[in-house]
């Protein structure tokens, strides 16, 4: 197949301005992919895929394939579904977080052209972004109409709010985040607090693996000494009975 | 002049929007079932560097085995049953990278691996802008203090991680101590049941020897 160089040209520019999402995976035609998010509440999530499929005539992947749908379904953390819908080959999925924690993305073909299916692969492009990676600051800067600066400060000013939802949702004192952060230096004294609980972290999981080996370690010599006893009971009667002339 | 669009199969055009200088880094939380394997790909082109971080968050022993292989099929980086690692990389050559997540060694459990692929640097703030002016004072400060939040968040990330393995070991452990002291409690009820029957059992084959030898 040829492209005159105009129309090479259009392609170009095309594929210049569509969007890529980057990484891709193959799928089955049954089955299910599962994405999870630990996210805090009130985070938005965009998720952005596009699918191809395997064609045997030309051996490759086609760039696009009308009538090929993927199911998409999301659960909160209490297991309860808050999106279950059909998309076409190229979707555009979105949601806000009402309650902070495991958010799972799932999802499967729906595909309507189970013949061409023969060949088995489903090429998924896939892109989620959460948080303040949604934010199109371009847009934000022509809709508000700031400076350069005032961007890249508002760029921050997002960025510090997912780390405090963030902390927030792990439960760490909001206080001692608003003291670092009005305090004015900014990115260190935040790495060095986050070290002090890395710390902390580290400390909590050896403490639990030594627990764990101990629980491990106790139990069997625990079944051990029920044994032996319960057998040297046994023995130590029965001679006593046989010496009594009991038996 | 005429351009073919996919000459031997490889479509020249697939590289175009890669050449726009900013390519996105993908951050994902998979669940891999037991003997299974995972694989994931992305177009890069030569010279751009690239961090492959994983770590698996809950299942089993928390490992898993992760393989890296540049388009030609070389093995660029290959691990077997690992928690936590990162490896950095400058792309060679143009083409599909692939790197693959194993669980085939498990038999039953399911495994939740998380993954950041970065490849490139972040698109521009501004992508129209043009970079004749250097920047000033204070829009160095705020570059530098975007770099080190992306760090702090980055961080982050590990720690939540590690905190959702940690509690996943607990409930574990938890339940495995809950039945481990249900089993404990019924070898000691049965332990102590056959032990009393056992003695009785004792006693009644005296009294049928007494018994035989009375008559």
């Amino acid at each position: 197949m040829v492209l005159s160089v105009p129309a090479a040209a259009v392609t170009l520019l095309v594929v210049w301005i569509y969007p890529s999402y980057a990484l891709y995976f193959h799928i089955g035609e049954t089955e299910k992919k599962c994405f999870i998010e630990e996210i805090p509440d009130e985070t938005m999530v965009i998720g952005k895929y596009r699918t191809q499929l395997w064609d045997k005539q030309t051996g490759s992947f086609l760039p696009s394939t009308p009538g090929l749908g993927m199911h998409v379904e999301i659960k909160d953390p209490d297991t309860k579904i808050i999106l279950s819908r059909q998309y076409g080959s190229d979707g555009r999925f979105t949601f806000t977080s009402h309650t902070p924690g495991e958010h799972q993305i799932c999802l499967h073909s729906n595909s309507t052209k189970m013949a061409l299916f023969a060949g088995g692969k489903l090429r998924v492009h896939l892109e989620i972004q959460v948080g303040e990676h949604t934010n199109n600051y371009p847009e934000i800067a022509a809709k508000d109409k700031l400076t350069e600066l005032q961007l890249r400060v508002r760029q921050l000013l997002d960025q510090v709010e997912q780390i405090q939802k963030e902390q927030n949702y792990q439960r760490v004192s909001k206080e001692a985040i608003r003291g670092v952060v009005s305090s004015g230096c900014s990115g260190l004294r935040l790495t060095a607090l986050l070290f002090v609980w890395q710390y902390r972290e580290e400390r909590f999981r050896m403490t639990s693996e030594s627990t764990n080996q101990r629980v491990l370690w106790w139990s069997i010599a625990q079944t051990f000494i029920l044994i032996v006893t319960g057998i040297w009971q046994m023995r130590h009667l029965k001679s006593f009975f046989e010496a009594k002339k009991l038996v | 002049i005429a351009v073919p669009l996919c000459p031997g199969g490889r479509c020249w055009w697939r590289w175009a929007f890669l050449l726009c200088g900013w390519v996105l880094g993908s951050e994902l939380t998979f669940e891999l079932p037991d003997n299974a394997k995972q694989c994931f790909y992305e177009d890069i082109i030569i010279g751009t560097k690239c961090t492959l971080e994983f770590q698996v968050v809950t299942g089993g022993h928390y490992d898993v085995d992760c393989r890296l292989e540049d388009p030609d099929g070389t093995t660029l980086y290959k691990e077997m049953k690992k928690q936590y690692d990162s490896f950095t990389f400058t792309a060679g050559k143009n083409g599909t990278y692939k790197f693959c997540f194993s669980n085939e060694f498990s038999t039953f459990t399911h495994k939740t691996v998380y993954f950041d692929f970065q490849v490139g640097d972040d698109p521009p703030l501004f992508p129209n802008e043009n970079r004749v002016t250097a920047l000033t004072q204070m829009e160095s400060a705020c570059v530098s203090i975007h770099e080190a939040l992306k760090s702090v968040i980055d961080y982050q990330t590990h720690f939540r991680l590690r905190e959702a393995q940690g509690r996943s070991r607990a409930e574990d452990l938890n339940t495995r101590v809950a039945f481990w002291s249900i089993g404990e409690a019924l070898i000691l009820l049965v332990v102590s049941i056959s032990q009393v029957v056992l003695l009785r059992s004792f006693f009644s084959d005296k009294k049928t020897t007494m018994t035989r030898v009375g008559s």
